[in-house]
């Protein structure tokens, strides 16, 4: 036992370590970097033997993790939420399969979307999938969690989903830890046919998996984390859902709350549970985070009879993260304010750090676009989203990780010329290899400039896979060598830049132009290290 | 004992050091923390917070409630700003005076100072040049903690102690620097 300062990304992390898990599969992404991270900083002290590099994308992250409970040893995916999305084919038919060690999935959520593209809720995926999911409301109970998630997986062979939002994930509390558990051996599993999804195994599998969502609404174990305490005043009910219950009792203090609360951490639950609560009370005020997964089930299509409060009656916003003023006025109890904002106070938006490579390279974008009467470019999610604000203002698109470059081939198949894609490296190898392949195979005519800055920079400067290999991939997959060009994003280069970038869009076909520069922190941040370990050579 | 504070600033500024020194001295005092923090966007020049609690006793939400903060304490004075919201009546504003410029519509300095003298409990510096005067401007974050540090409600050598033991690992010199800005930040609010 060890006392711990934890983010919650950290104590999940730490969690798995002591679980015994023998692989950490993840590919970056806010609020989940953390948790892959952490296990990476053990390993670098030499505290712990764990798989444990970036993966190219969510979805080769959890079926690595699946291959590793194949052989009977544990092993965590981590993700943020659309990360979920890449990897659903695999999370969802991984419910089907079943797993053999362990294997829980963990999905940070988003809620406001401080930095996401949109705010969807992950519980869904866990019902979608029939797998249990956990959602614990503080550090503490996130690291415990792990230890049940994990005997729960391996007792009914099913993956375990772990939720966590923002306000989680990036916040530190005390956590004491338990005595480790040694890694697994492998051990196969006895039954190896359910792993191979032809149809006359998968429906058997299906069966069994329905039956086991059954049985698992009636675990003891889940019940836990759902924790009933009755109170004296039954006009309302409150359903607290993972962190909403902590802005619930943040507003009653040191007071005993007077309503009966059901506090919910652990899905899927059963009915009893549910009515227990509304059997005893007028009428039900449902807080959680996200969407109103919970209050849209207890409402059912008819929404008749009971007086629920919640996300879909206006008690709550439908949209956003729960804080504790929003609970306040849900429940009337009065809140605070300060003095408000002044109005001087101006937005301070993200910008491109001084002297970054993606600006240069944006300048020569720019200018080598300027004779066309189509003025757009379709790019990707990092740091290079950032153009799309002034004074750049030089990108037209960023929707899902790879869509810069398969939109650029549907455009071009339209006509559209220039057609551009602008992608980052560690998004090119997460999913624009692929759109690639297409623009070879039917010879579109896109041109896709890779902003190689060497490193997943977004989500502070992971490994990108590509590093040193994009030339050889973009070749490998087909593009004319002679069309795969590379550029230094430098101001001094910039005439060189424009010309070289204006050749490619005047070549008919798919062209790639790798526009290649370390990014500045990234550089800094190795020539601290470096010169760290002279100093230590010296020394010794 | 219960102590809310939030801590603002401008990505890179060491906000997060701030919170570490009085999480540090605050868990070494057997006392309750939670920290969040704002992640991601912090390397770019945006603005980032904290909300910093503690107590002697359990801790629920990871954010403070608006109107609740004992302290804002921050190291760029229109960021300081950004959170009166959740300032109480009688909570404490202490930050540094010079402005981090990275916006054309930054608006002017004395129309910031202005705002910040109308709060009863304001505590507004040049912390840089104190900093400066003690060896590295880069230390300008200890020396707002120094400043804010009787605010707080923890001793005030179990912060100094959490200080030093922050920068242990960067060597000797570090520590000095780090700590003597911690003490002149002190000295500025008069009460050492
Ligand atoms: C499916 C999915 N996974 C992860 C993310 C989080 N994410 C946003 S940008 C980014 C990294 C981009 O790196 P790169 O393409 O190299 O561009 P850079 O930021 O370095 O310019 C990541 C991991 C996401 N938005 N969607």
């Amino acid at each position: 036992m060890q006392k711990y300062i934890l983010l919650g990304d950290e104590a999940i992390a730490r969690a798995g370590v002591d679980a015994g898990i023998s692989g950490m599969y993840a590919y970056p992404g806010t609020p989940s970097t953390e948790i892959m991270e952490y296990v990476q900083l053990l390993k670098n002290k030499g505290e712990v033997s764990i798989s444990c590099e970036w993966s190219a994308n969510e979805k080769s992250a959890l079926e690595t993790a699946l291959g590793m409970s194949y052989t009977g040893k544990r092993a965590m995916a981590a993700m943020k939420h659309v990360g979920l999305n890449v990897a659903a084919d695999a999370f969802i038919n991984s419910a089907i399969t079943g797993v053999n060690g362990g294997l829980l999935v963990v999905a940070a959520d988003d809620p406001s979307m401080h930095s996401s593209q949109n705010e969807q809720d992950s519980r869904f995926y866990g019902k979608f999938a029939f797998v249990p999911v956990f959602e614990p409301s503080g550090q503490q109970e996130a690291y415990d969690m792990v230890f049940d998630a994990f005997e729960l997986s391996e007792k009914y062979s099913v993956p375990v989903l772990i939720r966590i939002t923002t306000r989680l994930a990036h916040s530190r509390a005390e956590v004491t830890s338990r005595r480790p558990h040694p890694q697994k051996q492998i051990r196969l599993p006895e039954d190896s046919s359910r792993f191979i999804l032809m149809p006359a195994i998968a429906r058997k599998r299906y069966k069994t998996v329905l039956g086991n969502y059954e049985k698992l609404k009636m675990e003891n174990r889940l019940s836990k984390y759902n924790v009933f305490r009755d109170g004296h005043n039954r006009n309302l009910g409150i359903i607290a859902c993972g962190l909403a219950w902590n802005y619930l009792m943040e507003n009653f203090s040191d007071e005993q709350i007077p309503y009966p609360v059901l506090k919910i951490s652990a899905y899927p639950f059963d009915k009893d549970i549910i009515m227990n609560i509304t059997e005893r009370c007028r009428e039900i005020l449902v807080l959680e985070e996200g969407y109103p997964f919970v209050e849209e089930q207890l409402r059912g299509i008819l929404d008749d009879g009971r007086r629920i409060y919640g996300r879909m009656d206006g008690a709550i916003p439908r949209d956003g993260e729960l804080t504790p003023d929003i609970v306040a006025k849900a429940l009337g109890i009065s809140t605070g304010s300060g003095p408000r904002v002044p109005d001087l106070v101006a937005p301070r938006p993200p910008s491109f750090c001084k002297g970054c490579g993606h600006a240069d390279m944006f300048n020569a974008i720019t200018e080598a676009m300027k004779p066309y009467p189509f003025n757009g470019v379709f790019s990707d999610i990092g740091c290079y989203t950032l153009a799309a604000l002034p004074p750049y203002s030089a990108i037209n698109s960023c929707v899902d990780m790879g869509a810069s470059v398969t939109m650029a081939v549907g455009a071009a198949d339209a006509g559209l010329h220039p057609s551009v894609a602008v992608i980052g490296d560690s998004t090119f190898t997460h999913s624009g290899m692929t759109g690639l392949l297409d623009a070879v195979v039917k010879n579109s005519n896109v041109t896709v400039i890779i902003a190689d800055n060497q490193t997943t920079g977004m989500t502070g400067g992971q490994k990108s896979s590509g590093t040193g290999r994009l030339k050889d991939i973009c070749t490998g997959l087909g593009v004319d060598h002679k069309h795969v060009r590379t550029i230094v994003p430098l101001r001094k280069n910039h005439e060189e830049n424009v010309r070289i970038i204006r050749e490619e869009i005047d070549f008919q076909g798919p062209s790639v132009i790798i526009a290649s520069r370390e990014c500045i922190q990234t550089a800094a941040r190795r020539k601290k290290s470096e010169n760290k370990s002279e100093t230590e050579k010296d020394q010794s | 004992m219960k102590s809310d504070i939030i801590l603002a600033g401008v990505g890179g500024q060491g906000i997060l050091s701030i919170a570490a020194a009085i999480g540090l001295a605050a868990a070494s005092n057997r006392l309750f923390v939670k920290q969040s923090e704002v992640h991601g966007m912090s390397q770019r020049g945006g603005d980032v917070q904290s909300h910093l609690r503690i107590s002697d006793r359990k801790i629920y939400s990871d954010l403070i409630p608006k109107g609740k903060a004992d302290i804002i304490i921050s190291v760029e004075p229109m960021e300081a700003l950004r959170y009166l919201p959740w300032l109480s009546e009688s909570g404490w504003i202490v930050s540094n005076s010079v402005p981090y410029v990275n916006i054309p519509s930054y608006p002017p300095a004395e129309e910031i100072t202005a705002e910040i003298k109308k709060i009863r409990n304001s505590i507004l510096f040049d912390a840089e040049s104190v900093a400066r005067d003690c060896g590295s401007v880069r230390s300008a974050n200890m020396v707002i903690l120094g400043a804010a540090a009787p605010f707080i409600g923890l001793p005030l050598t179990e912060i100094e102690k959490a200080v030093a033991g922050l920068f242990a690992s960067k060597g000797e010199e570090v520590v000095k620097i780090n700590l003597k800005a911690f003490r002149a930040g002190l000295t500025v609010t008069g009460r050492a």
